[in-house]
């Protein structure tokens, strides 16, 4: 018994060493200051450690090839990359540490009040906004947190040579058209008109980005705040979900969504199996690969957007990728912020993977160009209640950027699940609406 | 001279078993105990999992659990994996006996049997998941018999949690079946060597020798059975990431915490869960209890 109770007492006080140790946070050297960017790129010197969610770019050297062109600037910086699979959920729990990293992206799960405990200010929004895309989302009481390292379009990646089979040549301007659009492709073609990719769960938390574009509203996001029922008639979500619910319900999609998976999907839209996937603008270099894998030709690609419009054009919403910050445990900031300027001022990595460039000044690849051409215009949502929404969208365990919410509609909408779309919609107004008055 | 001689071999002698243990016991302090203080802790505050700051909430987080029926809902998606258990466990008990008997090729079935278990769980959620495909593997053989209809094995809300239940009844036979195989090994020859002069046939063997001598470790299964259905993971969030209604306790657990940024209230659960299986286990050790087996 007494052994027994020593036992207890050990573990007992190692567990709360490793509390404390975990709680413990700051104290390492280098921590806080401000991240400055050096006035002579020759003086500045340091090994730096850039944790990237790029794996395939460092597998395949174009990271260190960006780390050779940013030392003919500043050849006394030694860029280390620390590629990490699965980017998200180790990052978060290494935030834990003073141990993440000189540069790192943000995981999208720290709430941007928690961002002055873990990365330093890289300067006011003022300054940085003229030059910069996406700044307000980064910043938290007047400093600036995180550079986005590029942006994204949102729309719909399809296949045009389908598309065209099934004798559509033009955007469909509202869901009920697009609607009539996938059953010409289901009547004309072989190809299934859209694919959810149900079973991967993140692609399709796609539909969320299309929040504000049947409205063409910079505020929609902003506005879920204070809404206690965004789901109801007339709402973007509502239309949204809507959409999804009867493209599904109507069988315009994959047979059986549960088995799908994300290569299978890529490869049939390329080769013109699948006519439609949800997904921003992101997918369009994947898809052409796969299209050129598959032996089809990467020019069927075609970039559309959601079958909305307002004051007669249509609308598409930027939105940052990862943002970039510095460390604030990091003892080279004047190293780690110049590698973050750098990246967004002077790489070709938005150009190169056909992406929306952070930079404001800085040229849009000739996908987007196309898109803009067309009459596509861009809007950017408003972060300013973004702290706001998460904080009530995790308390109301809804999870609007999360595969589940969407997953239950779709299995509502073919017959999987027990209820009704309104009955889901009045139990997630119902959620929110708490939520809103539990976080309040 | 010689007592003090003896008192310190035998100083020697009471630390050895110490030593030996310190490491293992060093590993499980570390890697078990430690992190089940933590988690007791963390179920007390209203932790998101990264931030410095934890706010101390006291027992907010288990009032929240159990005035929430629909946390426990999911309960029921254990009730499949516990028929499979039951299943697994007569299948294993069946193969077991056959090959403890000289069986030809005997050891070439017990690694056919075995080898599922070996296999990385996310492998066997790749490789089941096109078996489970419309028109995939099961449907094809399926089709030689006669029956050329497709299913939605994983789609059909009806269907996908007996289809996850039988992939871990596939996975875990072979580990229930080497334990089996090995309580009846243990049983003496001569016993049955006996009880064939006395003229019992293979059927009385199996009744009066193997299942009394292996009790034991029936009951040992039987509870890993019942806990590891209560707290089903690997294979369900692998395979449809808790999606159609297959959302198991420990799913719905990572969720909370790792979705919605609720450590503590998952915490709550997670300890929740472990008091729920080892009342269980309790219960289950007072119907049935170990006595200590004598054969002859």
């Amino acid at each position: 018994m007494k052994k027994r109770s020593t036992a207890l007492a050990a573990a007992v006080v190692m567990s709360m060493a490793a509390v404390s140790a975990c709680s413990g946070g700051g104290g390492a050297g280098g921590t806080g200051g401000a991240a400055v960017a050096p006035a002579d790129p020759t003086k500045v010197s340091g090994d730096i450690t850039v944790l990237t969610h790029k794996t395939d770019l460092a597998a395949d050297g174009t990271l260190a090839g960006y780390a050779a062109e940013f030392n003919k600037i500043y050849p006394n910086v030694h860029v280390k990359f620390e590629p990490i699979v699965n980017y998200e959920g180790d990052v978060k729990i290494r935030l834990n540490s003073s141990n993440y990293g000189d540069v790192l992206m943000i995981p999208a799960a720290v709430p941007v009040p928690d961002y002055p405990k873990f990365f330093a200010p890289l300067g006011t929004p003022a300054d940085l906004d003229q030059k910069y895309r996406f700044i307000d989302g980064g910043t938290y009481s007047g400093q600036v947190y995180g550079i986005a390292i590029n942006g994204n379009a949102t729309g719909m990646v399809y296949n045009k040579a389908v598309w065209q089979q099934a004798g559509i040549s033009n955007w469909p301007t509202t869901p009920d058209e697009f609607r009539a659009d996938l059953q010409a492709i289901k009547a004309k073609t072989q190809a299934t008109p859209l694919y959810t990719i149900y079973h991967e769960g993140w692609p399709i938390t796609a539909w969320q980005s299309y929040l504000g574009e049947a409205g063409c509203d910079p505020a929609a996001n902003d506005k879920l705040a204070a809404d206690t029922a965004p789901w109801a008639a007339g709402k973007e979500l509502n239309g949204i979900d809507t959409l999804l619910y009867n493209v599904v319900h109507d069988q315009l999609t994959e047979k059986d969504p549960t088995t799908t998976t994300w290569d299978a999907a890529k490869s049939q839209l390329g080769t013109g199996k699948i006519g439609t996937l949800p997904l921003a603008s992101w997918a369009i270099s994947q898809m052409k690969a796969a299209a050129k894998t598959g032996g089809a030709d990467p020019a069927d690609i075609g970039f559309m957007p959601f079958p909305a419009q307002a004051n007669g054009h249509f609308c598409s919403v930027i939105s940052p990728d990862y943002r970039q910050a510095v460390s604030t445990h990091s003892r080279h900031k004047e190293a780690a912020r110049a590698w973050v300027d750098w990246f967004v001022d002077k790489s070709t990595y938005a150009q190169e993977q056909a992406l929306l460039p952070t930079l404001k000044a800085g040229a849009l690849p000739d996908e987007l160009k196309a898109y803009q051409d067309a009459g596509v215009q861009f809007i950017q949502l408003s972060q300013t209640k973004n702290a706001d929404v998460s904080k009530i969208d995790n308390q109301s365990e809804i999870g609007l950027n999360k595969p589940d919410y969407r997953q239950h509609i779709v299995d509502l909408a073919r017959g999987a699940g027990s209820g009704s779309l309104d009955g889901y919609f009045a139990e997630l107004n119902k959620k929110w609406a708490t939520a809103i008055k539990t976080v309040g | 001279m010689s007592s003090r001689q003896r008192s310190g071999r035998s100083l020697l002698a009471r630390s050895t078993p110490w030593l030996f243990l310190a490491v293992p016991l060093a590993f499980l302090v570390t890697f078990t105990y430690t992190p089940v203080f933590n988690m007791l802790f963390y179920s007390l505050t209203s932790w998101d999992g990264f931030s410095p700051d934890m706010e101390f909430v006291g027992r907010a987080n288990y009032t929240e659990l159990v005035t929430r029926p629909d946390l426990f809902q999911v309960f029921y998606v254990s009730l499949f994996y516990l028929a499979s258990g039951v299943v697994q466990m007569v299948l294993a008990l069946y193969f077991a006996t056959v090959l403890s008997f000289n069986v030809r090729f005997r050891n070439f079935f017990k690694g056919v049997l075995f080898f599922p278990y070996l296999i990385n769980g996310v492998a066997i959620g790749f490789v089941f998941l096109y078996f489970f495909q419309p028109g995939g593997t099961l449907d094809s053989v399926l089709g030689l018999f006669g029956a050329r209809d497709e299913h939605l094995w994983l789609g059909d809300p009806d269907l996908v949690n007996w289809s996850l239940a039988s992939v871990s009844l596939w996975r875990y036979l072979g580990l229930n079946f080497v334990l089996f195989l090995g309580a009846i090994q243990s049983i003496p020859g001569e016993i049955y060597e006996a009880a064939e002069l006395d003229g019992a046939n293979r059927w009385h063997q199996v009744r009066h020798l193997i299942l009394p001598g292996i009790r034991p470790v029936v009951s040992l299964s039987a509870i890993l059975v019942v806990s590891g259905s209560l707290s089903a993971f690997e294979i369900p969030y692998i395979m449809t990431g808790g999606a159609n209604g297959s959302t198991t306790f420990v799913i719905q657990t990572v969720k909370l915490a790792f979705q919605f940024n609720k450590v503590g209230l998952a915490s709550a659960a997670a300890v929740v869960l472990l008091v729920i299986v080892l009342l269980v286990t309790w219960i289950q050790r007072h119907l049935v209890p170990d006595e200590g087996v004598d054969l002859v």
